[in-house]
């Protein structure tokens, strides 16, 4: 039994914008899975608090290939459903594979991308992808839709910029953001299942036509620093460079100019930045094989 | 006052319409009111997998998942396996053989992961079995005879009709 | 026969179905909802409680506090009493402690109508503290001038004790002996079984009865009638099935707490259900050891002597307390049998942590840690095979312990070795992986396993029995020895079926104990049961068979010397021919006009004697050095537990053990914030049990050596298991790294630390 001070069932975005502009408060919060809200709320962080649930809100599920080719990303998909999804398979699959990678296959039927992103932590499995995809998010309010780049929507730990009559009501990747891209995602956990990722590093490339260069190179890291973050160093190392082990090499070294990963009891300061060189270094190998070139 | 809203859904085939207290989780519901003890209570936050059930096809942890949400939902717990003579299930029959089953408390959840995997109508390596698995903690067997027993039931149904499940609506356009 | 065959288990039915019934599964939902306030400092004093605010919430019905407990202390062990004062267990808390010893101890309990009134509740107590500094570690907790836990033991020493053999000073003079040094450490784990600690309690007739989740449902009712100060007639304990236990349900938990909530609700229906989270911090946790050893060998591997100092992390309260490092210090002794001398030296020391008790190994999974991993030391350092070395030093045949009197009457340490290396193929990976560079690098290492069987003779060990016929010729079984997942009815029924003639499946067994119905034994520890239970059972059915046949004399009119029992009929040993059936018998003598009888029987046996059982654990690893993991590749578990009684239980035993010494050799380990004395990793997601994904196949192997002190050749397997893995594993990370990690877990937090200052590991950076 949840400590709930009330419960609210949208029927449609509108109706949750409606609901959570006439619910409005501190004490009011989305839930979507549940799988972090409703975790909160037995702990005690947010016993007593309203819940304006946009659960049963199908038509946020899915994913769809808009008339620009761009890819859209329909909030309350579950990560399995990313995961099996045709679109995500041909287009991003890294971001299919990403979010494999989280807890367990139940929570992965019932999490969901929105609420993976939209609870601003730092360690959330499909950030770092996504970030590395320069994805765009869609915000859908009373005075109706925006747009911002997903860099700009993480505010600070635990932090987005989401208005509190606000809805995510879609991630968009770019036809020239997944085009010709390979990608590879690393979590590092303590175990094989059921974990939070210690250091995640997800690294995307676009070869030259001859698989000689590096066209493109993106870097994106979870629990580097307060927020999932891009690797803008590492990518300088990389972008335009042959596509050798002396570029991955230089591109890992220089990702430590850009992470910034704290002392926790979860994990050492030290360790984490040892990772993060380490990781970038075998994300990139992979992402280069992947895209069809050669070490 | 204590807010409620009714609800409509399938519980081990049988169509129920009730108030649900909209703070109970679904463990809350089928625990509580309708005493489907199958359905254990081992962390309440999605880490252990002891309150395991399938809604519409799909295995969820119900102590994560709101009992307002079940609405319209077909949910499955292992009560429904047996027999109407009490047969077991052939999954039932492969933990029982296999060894699977010591303290018991996991077990129920299990079950309806390997439900699950067993009406996917595929052959998964033992890998990847696993990997289907991983959302359920055992400290009594290792695991070993568990993924002993779900591999058994899962070849056992090779040659046989998958049941048919519901799923959600195909996410695309 | 049905003892050595692989039978289905008894409750296999029920709990494939979902059937079985565990405690929470049983109350009735007009049960009151206690919930307990938990103390948020590791140290001090509550001066003031304030629970006007939480008194108001709608639904509360009682809130009592450690100002209002009685003022008396008890000891939550799971052991015999003693009518011996000297060797009680130490009394320590009260129901509610005013003095709080660690960051979660129970200062306050509501009893509300639902669990959510009961936790707004719990919010709204306001709690004042005089606040003392803490002290979190036992070699801390004995300097001097730490924060002081307990008045009456000074320097936070519970108990002190030290042993030895021969002369140790006179032995290491010896010329050319070589000194080898290590200090291991273990750490603070939990038992994470998956049914939580839960009770229910209401009073009946002037009686308390208590439901509960206990592996010791006599001794529960012993300790509620001690911490209440009740008569323990009054009390009633009921156990049905429980979801796991590993030695923390043979703690007293809250069973009492729970007793004293229901007498205050006017005897009102109350559960107690503890959280996971409160689980991690409030219940009972293994002992955390650092182990100092000091070897004096011989250059061609042979030690002449040798010492062990052990510091035990005893946590907030006495629980099982010193009984568990003397067994670490026992183990210590007794694995290896050096020529000349030995001395070891225990403290158990309270510091502000989790109260450790019994789990699983009971202090020896520490001791095989430290011992396996400096004999790999020793012989890696002699350049010799370890093998070799650890062959020249263990337990000899024929030894027999002066104080136990147990003897050691097979070889089956060598016998373990010979299918544990075959299973893993050591002799040529051990050749395969030397010299390694690169990377990832493979090893193989193992452990040697000492354990013994129950407690004789440190305390009473004693199983009582109850077995009566039905008119059908069936037989149900009653034990206080307790099922609690590891198959122990089923073990029990094999059993009964063969000694009284009769098919396993016209043995009923009787899951549930029920101090008012079920004959008095001591529950679920110590590798006993198999072992002890047999004794009784052996008795009571021969006892059973005795008035039958007797009877069957009377119907039949053949001596008694030549009737037997054998699949459920009255046999006639001379001709050979079924006389007639037990059923038939039974039910001549239920209803006869002329002489009728209920047979049953019922005995208590005292066991007096103790069993080794030894074995060990190979594996196989390889190690990512800059990802600073290990993956386990394969491992093997060989035992000498006697006879099997149900060889594919005792496999799943010997897995669930193996599965639990991974996660002590790679992952779990409990940590606390070091400022205010909190456990950090109270949940599944930060503890990090092994999951099926972290698990390679684990293999199992018997030697099956009868045991000649042991009613059915049986001996313990319950707990060995878990205890060599560890080891193994660490030693198979030094194989591959040449770098020895004496603090377990190996996860990457040590195996950084480890690799950055071998070298192994760059740190330009």
């Amino acid at each position: 039994m949840y400590n709930m001070g009330a419960y609210y069932e949208a029927t449609s975005v509108a109706h949750a914008i409606s609901l959570l502009q006439r619910h409005s408060g501190p004490t009011t919060k989305i839930v979507a899975g549940g799988s972090d809200v409703l975790i909160q709320m037995r702990e005690g962080k947010l016993a007593g608090y309203t819940l304006v649930s946009i659960q049963r809100l199908d038509e946020l599920r899915g994913v769809y290939m808009d008339d620009d080719e761009t890819l859209r990303i329909l909030p309350v998909t579950s990560f399995s459903h990313i995961t099996k999804h045709p679109l995500i398979k041909e287009y991003i699959n890294v971001l299919g594979y990403a979010v494999d990678q989280i807890g367990s296959p139940q929570i992965r039927n019932i999490g969901t991308i929105g609420g993976n992103i939209c609870n601003g932590v730092t360690s959330a499995d499909s950030a770092s992808t996504l970030l590395a995809y320069d994805a765009v998010v869609e915000i859908t309010g009373p005075a109706g839709v925006r747009r911002l780049p997903i860099t700009d929507f993480y505010i600070k730990a635990g932090v987005v910029a989401l208005m509190p009559d606000e809805v995510l009501t879609a991630i968009l990747i770019p036809k020239e953001s997944y085009e010709n891209t390979h990608g590879h995602y690393i979590k590092y956990a303590m175990r094989n299942a059921m974990d939070i990722a210690t250091l995640g590093c997800s690294l995307n490339v676009r070869l030259s036509p001859d698989k000689r260069a590096v066209e493109r190179v993106r870097v994106g890291y979870g629990v580097a620093g307060p927020v999932p973050m891009r690797a803008k160093n590492a990518e300088e190392a990389g972008n335009g460079r042959p596509a050798s082990m002396d570029t991955v090499n230089r591109a890992a070294k220089a990702a430590l100019l850009d992470v910034n990963p704290r002392d926790s009891w979860r994990a050492s300061k030290a360790l984490r930045l040892h990772l993060a060189e380490e990781l970038c270094r075998r994300a990139f190998t992979m992402a280069i094989t992947r895209a069809g070139g050669s070490l | 006052m204590i807010q409620r809203k009714l609800i409509t859904c399938t519980i081990n085939g049988n169509k129920i319409q009730t108030m649900v207290d909209v703070r109970a989780s679904l463990t809350d519901m089928l625990r509580n009111d309708y005493r489907l003890t199958s359905v254990k209570k081992g962390c309440e936050v999605g880490e252990c997998g002891a309150c395991n059930v399938m809604i519409d096809g799909e295995c969820f942890n119900s102590c994560i998942y709101l009992a307002v949400w079940a609405d319209s939902k077909h949910i499955r717990t292992v009560e429904s396996l047996l027999g109407s003579a009490g047969e077991l299930h052939p999954i039932q029959q492969a933990f029982v053989d296999e060894g699977a089953v010591q303290c018991g408390y996991c077990t129920p959840g299990f079950i309806m992961t390997a439900l699950e995997i067993v009406q996917s109508g595929r052959q998964y390596t033992r890998d990847e079995l696993k990997k289907l698995l991983s959302g359920h903690l055992c400290r009594c067997t290792g695991y070993e005879n568990i993924v002993n027993a779900v591999e058994k039931a899962m070849k056992g149904t090779a040659q046989s009709i998958p049941e048919t499940i519901s799923r959600h609506r195909p996410a695309t356009r | 026969m049905h003892v050595g065959q692989s039978l289905p288990r008894v409750d296999a039915y029920d709990k494939v179905t979902g059937r079985a019934k565990y405690t929470d599964d049983l109350v009735d939902k007009s049960a009151l909802i206690a919930k307990v306030l938990h103390a948020q400092i590791a140290h001090g004093l509550v001066i003031k409680m304030d629970i006007g605010e939480a008194l108001r919430v709608p639904g509360v019905v009682k809130i009592v506090t450690c100002f209002d407990v009685p003022d008396i202390l008890f000891s939550t062990a799971g052991h015999p009493w003693s009518t011996d004062i000297s060797h009680q267990d130490v009394a320590d808390r009260m129901l509610l402690n005013r003095r709080v010893r660690l960051y979660g101890d129970d200062i306050a309990a509501v009893v509300a109508e639902d669990e959510i009134a009961a936790s707004s509740a719990l919010r709204a107590i306001r709690v004042e503290y005089e606040e003392y500094p803490h002290v979190l570690n036992p070699i801390e907790a004995m300097a001097p001038g730490a924060p002081q836990l307990h008045d009456a033991f000074l320097n936070n020493i519970l108990k002190q004790t030290s042993a030895g053999r021969g002369d140790f000073e006179a032995a290491i003079q010896e010329p050319g002996l070589i000194r080898i040094e290590g200090e291991y450490e273990t750490p603070m784990v939990q038992h994470s079984h998956l049914e939580l600690p839960v009770s229910y309690a209401y009073i009946e007739s002037g009686r308390i009865v208590i439901v509960s989740s206990t592996q010791i449902p006599h001794i529960v009712r012993r300790v509620v009638g001690q911490a209440l100060g009740m008569p323990w007639g009054k009390v009633r304990v009921i156990k049905p099935y429980i979801g796991g236990g590993f030695g923390n349900k043979q703690d007293v938990l809250y069973e009492p707490l729970n007793a004293y909530l229901c007498q205050q609700v006017g005897g009102r229906l109350v559960k107690l259900e503890i959280s996971r989270e409160e689980t991690f911090f409030a219940t009972r946790v293994r002992h955390a050891d650092k182990i100092r050893l000091v070897s004096y060998v011989r250059p061609n591997g042979r030690i002449v002597a040798r010492s062990c100092d052990v510091y035990a992390n005893q946590g907030a309260y006495a629980s099982h307390g010193h009984s568990v490092t003397g067994k670490t210090m026992t183990a210590f002794r007794q694995l290896y049998h050096e020529e000349k001398a030995h001395r070891v030296t225990g403290h158990t020391v309270y510091t502000n942590t989790p109260a450790a008790g019994a789990m699983r190994g009971y202090g020896v999974p520490q001791a095989m840690f430290a011992v396996e991993s400096h004999a790999e030391d020793i012989a890696a350092a002699l350049n010799l095979d370890s093998l070799t070395f650890r062959r020249m030093n263990m337990m000899p045949v024929g030894f027999t312990d002066d104080f136990s009197k147990n003897v050691n009457y097979y070889d089956s340490l060598n016998q373990c070795i010979e299918k544990g290396r075959a299973c893993i193929d050591y002799d040529r990976k051990r050749k395969l992986y030397q010299n390694q560079t690169g990377p990832v690098r493979r090893g193989v290492g193992m452990s040697l396993l000492w354990y013994n069987t129950a407690v004789w003779p440190i305390s009473l060990e004693a199983s009582s029995c109850r077995m009566v016929l039905n008119q059908d010729g069936s037989v149900q079984v009653q034990l206080g020895e307790t099922e609690i997942g590891q198959g122990a009815d089923t073990a029990f029924a094999q059993m009964t079926a063969d000694v009284l003639g009769i098919p396993f499946h016209d043995v009923h067994m009787i899951s549930t104990q029920d101090t008012d119905i079920t004959p008095y034994g001591t529950g679920a520890y110590a590798s006993r049961q198999t072992y002890v239970g047999g004794m009784s059972i052996r008795q009571t059915a021969n006892m059973l068979k005795e008035k039958i046949i007797s009877y069957a004399h009377e119907l039949t009119r053949m001596q008694i010397y030549d009737l037997d029992i054998q699949n459920a009929s009255i046999i006639h040993r001379p001709t050979g021919n079924a006389l007639l059936s037990l059923g038939e018998l039974a039910t001549e003598a239920l209803y006869s006009l002329s002489h009728s009888e209920h047979f049953s029987a019922e005995a208590t046996y005292q066991c007096k004697t103790n069993a080794y059982s030894l074995g060990c654990a190979f594996a196989e690893v390889e190690v990512d050095i800059p990802l600073c993991k290990i993956t386990l590749l394969n491992i093997v578990n060989a035992h000498d537990c006697g006879r099997l009684v149900n060889p594919q239980l005792a496999a799943a035993q010997v897995h669930g053990g193996m599965s639990m010494g991974i996660g002590y050799g790679l992952s779990e380990r409990m940590l606390f914030d070091e400022k205010t004395g909190r456990l950090l990793n109270d949940n599944f997601l930060d503890y990090k049990l092994s999951t099926v994904l972290d698990h390679p196949r684990l293999e199992t192997r018997f030697v099956e050596n009868y045991e000649p002190t042991s009613a059915f050749g049986t001996k313990a397997l319950g707990e060995p298991p878990a205890v060599p893995v560890a080891p193994a594993i660490r030693n198979a990370v030094l194989h591959a790294t040449g770098v020895a990690i004496n603090r377990a877990p190996l996860n990457p937090h040590e195996l950084f630390t480890a690799f950055v200052s071998a070298g192994l590991i760059p740190t330009e950076k």
